[in-house]
């Protein structure tokens, strides 16, 4: 029956070699553009990334594992971790606290709070920083209370949670908001009327539907809170073994002119970042559909 | 599910140990926080190892010293924002003003407190040129030849590139006899040979050594023979000028501060300290004029000064740092009439 239907059959129409592709350029103008993009990459991404490795390992495998038996770079790395393992998880509720808010219920000023969420990407860090420091601060209207009873934010580890929170609050949020949009509610409702309890809802129905995005926007996250330069560098105090993460740390050392170790340090941060891409990388491919269908970018 | 809770567990553990760790240790031991200038890095790395077993022999206490380093108007507009220093080792008098007028932390008449209105060491600024010399450049006003470029950094931002722009102008101030309007036009000329201003003396090092942009960078002593440690003597040379400034880099007990942590005998121990044999012997081994030479136990660290003609910010010429700063670097003051981006 389909045969008769010539019109629907574009093989029948049009000889294959005929047939038009869905991009029209001719494959020297694709091979010349995909080039220029590789070249590009090349050049702004794997380029610098190498020479960090180069750098590192220029004075040979020793002095490249003797910058990590410093003490102050050990404490950095150990201030850094630390500040991730508080700033993620906090963020792991906040952001699922905001997207679920900003997804399942309508109200109003709406867009507005999402706008908000959105605020830390479109600040500079650095502005970030500064707000802290008016905040705190010892000239601030809160700074007298603070130092009156010994309670130290800025220029100490709370600040630079503070701050990193703050620079990292809208990763996870931003990936889960179009994820539970698109799902809407109506798994939550079903799963009411047959009688389930709001946390049973939530960690039954809702949770098992964001998992992979939710993993993804705590990977990058990670990342973000790991690698944060200019807000922490506003808050940090710079003080040597106590207030300096990994990114400052690399700073002093290369003001010491002791690039190895800068290095050094700077490729343990890359890998760290790497180890996070190819985490993503695993998840994409494993749940490509899983998250295809759910994300918008 | 279980597997997160247990991940966010464990977070929480680590986080409260770290805390608890950080606490204990400060119960056992004293800690001193010295905010200081960038240059002064290798000093006070060995200077407070000295100090701690100094301190150890003559109190029996554990001290551990703590240091910040940045840009020494930077670190000022910390303290004054919180950081909590005992002691501030700056680059700038007016550094420690700064800190003294805005957040009354230091006592206003803090330059009594310690000698020589308490400089421990003084520095001077001169010049670094690749080896050999090419652009033969000996004094002043072989800077401002065709064909010269100059690394300085921002005087607007760094308290050395000040030293750097006021021995400039002492050096016009004698040639053209005290005429104001030439010693202008020198230093106009002067920035038109500088390609890039850094932000801080340590960006302008990097610049000139690493990236080997310029022929020559006006650096503090102690910097230029830093470079010649860490680049290598066998590609630079350090050239003394017929005369330059007395660059000045004060300390300073946090009053405040020190009253909150308790550390006022330690404080002023850590910085008497810097005028002991010890500490003028360390500050010289490092390139800092002692500012007390007879007290340092190898003479021959003295002679290695060589001695020029170094002019100080109280001279006339100036008036000191309370009128220097704001005619020259100040909002609409002279480096902000003169100076336009090199092109």
């Amino acid at each position: 029956m389909y045969d008769e239907e010539v019109i629907y059959d574009s093989r029948r129409l049009v000889p294959p070699e005929e047939h038009t592709r869905p991009t029209t350029e001719r494959p020297w103008v694709r091979r010349t553009l995909i080039g220029i993009a590789v070249v590009f990459m090349g050049l702004v991404l794997v380029l610098p990334l190498l020479l960090v490795f180069v750098e590192a390992f220029r004075k040979g495998a020793e002095t490249y594992f003797a910058a990590f038996s410093d003490r102050n770079s050990q404490s950095a790395i150990t201030l850094t971790l630390l500040v991730a393992a508080i700033a993620v998880p906090l963020n792991l509720v906040f952001g699922v606290a905001a997207a679920w808010c900003v997804a399942k219920y309508e109200f109003w000023g709406k867009s507005f709070l999402i706008t908000l969420i959105d605020l830390p990407f479109s600040v500079s860090p650095v502005v970030s920083g500064m707000v802290y420091v008016l905040l705190f601060g010892a000239q601030s209207a809160l700074g007298p209370i603070l130092k009156a009873n010994h309670i130290e934010i800025i220029f100490a580890v709370p600040g630079i949670v503070l701050a990193t929170i703050f620079v990292t609050f809208p990763f996870i949020a931003r990936e889960l908001i179009p994820l539970m949009e698109d799902q809407g509610s109506v798994d939550e409702e079903a799963a009411l009327s047959l009688g389930a309890t709001g946390w049973q809802t939530f960690t039954r129905v809702t949770l098992p539907n964001i998992k992979w995005g939710l993993l993804y926007g705590v990977l990058l996250c990670n990342a973000r809170a790991m690698g944060e330069f200019g807000a922490v560098s506003v808050v940090s105090g710079h003080i040597r073994g106590k207030t300096t993460t990994m990114p400052l740390d690399i700073e002093i050392l290369y003001n010491e002119y002791n690039f190895t170790a800068a290095f050094a340090i700077a490729s343990l941060l890359a890998m760290l970042a790497l180890v996070t891409l190819v985490f993503k990388t695993i998840l994409e491919f494993r749940f490509g559909d899983e998250l295809a269908g759910t994300r918008r970018h | 599910m279980k597997k997160t809770a247990r991940i966010l567990a464990l977070g929480g553990l680590v986080a409260a140990l770290a805390l608890t760790g950080a606490v204990t240790a400060r119960a056992q031991d004293q800690t001193l926080l010295n905010v200081s200038y960038d240059p002064t890095r290798e000093l006070y790395e060995q200077f407070n190892e000295a100090f701690a077993k100094h301190w150890k022999d003559t109190t029996g206490g554990n001290v551990t010293i703590e240091q910040s380093h940045g840009g020494s108007g930077k670190q000022a507009q910390a303290v004054i924002d919180g950081l909590g220093a005992d002691v501030v080792t700056l680059a700038l008098e007016g550094d420690i003003n700064a800190i003294v007028t805005k957040s009354g932390l230091i006592d206003e008449n803090w330059r009594a407190e310690f000698p020589n209105n308490s400089t421990p060491y003084t520095s001077t600024i001169v010049f670094l040129v690749r080896k050999g010399n090419p652009k033969a450049i000996a004094d002043w006003g072989d800077l401002v030849k065709d064909g010269v470029e100059v690394i300085t950094p921002n005087p607007k931002t760094s308290g050395g590139a000040r030293w750097n722009y006021l021995a400039a102008w002492a050096y016009a101030n004698k040639a053209s006899g005290g005429d104001e309007a030439k010693d202008v036009d020198f230093i106009k000329q002067l920035y038109k040979h500088v390609p890039v201003l850094d932000t801080g003396a340590r960006g302008s090092t990097v610049t000139f050594a690493q990236k080997e942009l310029g022929d020559v960078l006006l650096a503090w002593e102690n910097e230029a023979y830093l470079v010649l440690d860490e680049f290598g003597a066998e590609n630079f040379d350090i050239v003394y000028p017929p005369s330059s400034i007395r660059a000045e880099p004060p300390v300073a007990i946090v009053d405040k501060n020190v009253e909150a942590h308790g550390t006022q005998a330690l404080a002023k121990a850590y910085l008497e300290y810097l005028y002991s044999p010890e500490g003028q012997t360390i500050a010289a081994r490092n390139h800092y004029r002692p500012s007390d030479p007879s007290v340092v136990t190898d003479p021959a660290l003295v002679a290695a000064f060589p001695k020029i003609d170094l002019i100080s910010i109280d001279d006339p010429l100036f008036g000191g740092w309370k009128t220097a700063q704001p005619k020259h670097f100040g909002d609409g003051g002279i480096f902000d009439q003169v100076y336009t981006p090199a092109q």
